[in-house]
């Protein structure tokens, strides 16, 4: 995030108002990506205390999420933003919505974890799921540094790695499936697998809606909803 | 400064050739028709210019604010549109203004005449030291426009309906006008403007003496009077534009920096100026 551009108000107390809803954004996605990272090493490490790490502490992001609506709230309410401000605010509001459920999602892949660890986990497709796991965390990584640096033109090359999260994701669902067909009796692991790969797969998503966040408060464009073609034309065209 | 006005465009998936319902899209609406426009308008109090190459397009029946900090010009810019600047003294202009593509600085019109079809409401409430009925009755008769006394009546009527002030007064016209409240008399300063039926009302910081309430009275009433009405309103309160104006123009320094639809102007402004003033920083 450029701070300059939200330290040149008149007023300092709105400077130092959004200057503090950047911040608690940044310490919630810190937040965000230490779920991840510890639901991914329940799920693909089978590490048991970074599965129950996960669930019990979502708390704290769910926290931030009220915490950071209210501060939000408050700065319409006493400022009536207008134009880059308003326009942050609102993206700020939908971000945290997008990373409060990430969390949701990340303590789902713990959850799934801590079942899997009494299960036969070698016949998973354990490598194909790391990879989705890695792939919609460099995702989030990406996404979270384009809100701070607030650059469009990351956001857009971000945005475009959920293509392959998505096709990941296929790939495992269709083994998943031809497994399931060869061994009708290992539904309920299955299915675990299956609704932690869907949680990756839409952290992705919602990592993707937090860049379309970014070109929306950088361009004033909404490109929710549009091919990623009209998002980077979007992106880079001239703003001014 | 582009006086085009840009069409709102978007870019979701709200995009679409048609509307779902079938109603026309934004870019399918018909441009707005313009009511008054003012070209290449320059402006000199003695030796110091007012004003630069003001190039500006006013839109029927709709709401124009005009918005920038102290001493921009944007007063002395309304007060051109209805020729209130010519009794200033040393006041030179050059440029063009035009009222239905009629040049009103042309040396053919009566300036008394021009002010029925643009009329004006001031800053602070001045209600004439007469009755209530009297504010009304008083331009009409000496514009000749209601003769007998059920024609005054009816007029007095309809204008204090329309300014949304009828109900309050009807039982005491022969009140001073004075003796309303300040959001009363402002309203009644509206129902006068409008008894000699003009097509554009000029308004310059219409609201600034009223309290919360009585400006979203006012506020409300303009909002009802732009179904008949051209109206050009100068404010300092960057809220109350985004709430009454369907466009809105920035001025600053004697020059307009930027005109368009007050939705993209107040979430999206293209120039750097529009944007520190109206988020409130340094320029």
């Amino acid at each position: 995030m450029d701070k300059k551009g939200f330290s040149q108000h008149i007023s300092r107390q709105y400077n130092e108002d959004l200057e503090q809803i950047i911040t608690g954004v940044m310490t919630m996605g810190g937040l965000v990506e230490q779920q991840l990272e510890a639901a991914l090493d329940a799920l693909v490490d089978g590490d048991q205390a970074q599965g129950e790490k996960v669930v019990t502490s979502d708390y704290r992001i769910n926290a931030m999420e009220v915490e950071l609506d209210e501060a939000c709230t408050n700065v319409l309410a006493r400022r009536q933003p207008a134009a880059s401000d308003l326009r942050l605010v609102m993206a700020v509001i939908k971000a945290i919505t997008d990373l409060e459920r990430i969390g949701d999602e990340a303590e789902r892949v713990g959850r799934m974890a801590l079942h899997l660890l009494e299960e036969d986990r070698q016949r998973s497709p354990m490598a194909e799921i790391a990879a989705l796991g890695g792939q919609v965390k460099t995702m989030l990584r990406g996404a979270l540094d384009a809100f701070t640096r607030m650059d469009a033109e990351q956001a857009v090359r971000v945005a475009q790695e959920d293509i392959k999260a998505d096709a990941q994701y296929d790939s495992i669902i269709r083994h998943l499936m031809k497994y399931l067909e060869d061994n009708p009796k290992s539904v309920p692991p299955v299915l675990d697998i299956v609704w932690a790969t869907r949680s990756l797969e839409r952290i992705g998503d919602r990592s993707r809606n937090i860049c379309e966040y970014v070109i929306y408060f950088v361009r004033g464009k909404d490109v929710r909803h549009t091919s990623f073609e009209q998002m980077a034309a979007e992106a880079t065209g001239d703003r001014r | 400064m582009e006086t085009e006005v840009k069409t709102k465009t978007t870019t979701g998936a709200h995009t679409m050739a048609q509307n779902l319902d079938g109603s026309p899209t934004m870019a399918e609406q018909k441009q707005p028709e313009v009511k008054m426009s003012a070209s290449q308008l320059n402006l000199w109090y003695g030796d110091t210019q007012a004003l630069y190459d003001i190039n500006l397009d006013m839109y029927s029946k709709e709401v124009t604010a005009l918005i920038g900090p102290s001493g921009c010009g944007k007063s002395t810019f309304l007060r051109c549109l209805n020729r209130m600047n010519d009794l200033i003294p040393q006041v030179r202009l050059q440029g063009d203004v035009t009222l239905d593509g009629e040049d009103i600085y042309d040396h053919s019109v009566d300036v008394v005449q021009l002010r029925t079809f643009i009329g004006m409401v001031f800053q602070k409430p001045n209600p004439f030291p007469k009755s209530i009925y009297e504010n009304i009755a008083y331009a009409p008769r000496l514009h000749g426009t209601g003769t007998s006394r059920s024609e005054l009546d009816d007029l007095v009527e309809s204008s204090l309906k329309r300014a949304g002030l009828w109900n309050e007064v009807a039982d005491r016209l022969d009140t001073p006008g004075t003796e309303l409240s300040g959001g009363q008399q402002q309203r009644l300063c509206i129902a006068r403007a409008i008894a000699v039926n003009p097509e554009v009302i000029l308004m310059d910081e219409p609201a600034s003496a009223l309290d919360p309430l009585a400006t979203a009275t006012v506020e409300a009433l303009i909002h009802e009077l732009k179904d008949n009405y051209t109206i050009v309103i100068v404010t300092h309160n960057l809220q109350q534009a985004a709430r009454v104006a369907g466009y809105t123009a920035f001025f600053h320094m004697g020059k307009v920096v930027e005109f368009n639809d007050t939705d993209t102007l107040f979430t999206n402004p293209k120039e750097q100026r529009t944007e520190d003033y109206i988020t409130g920083r340094f320029g």
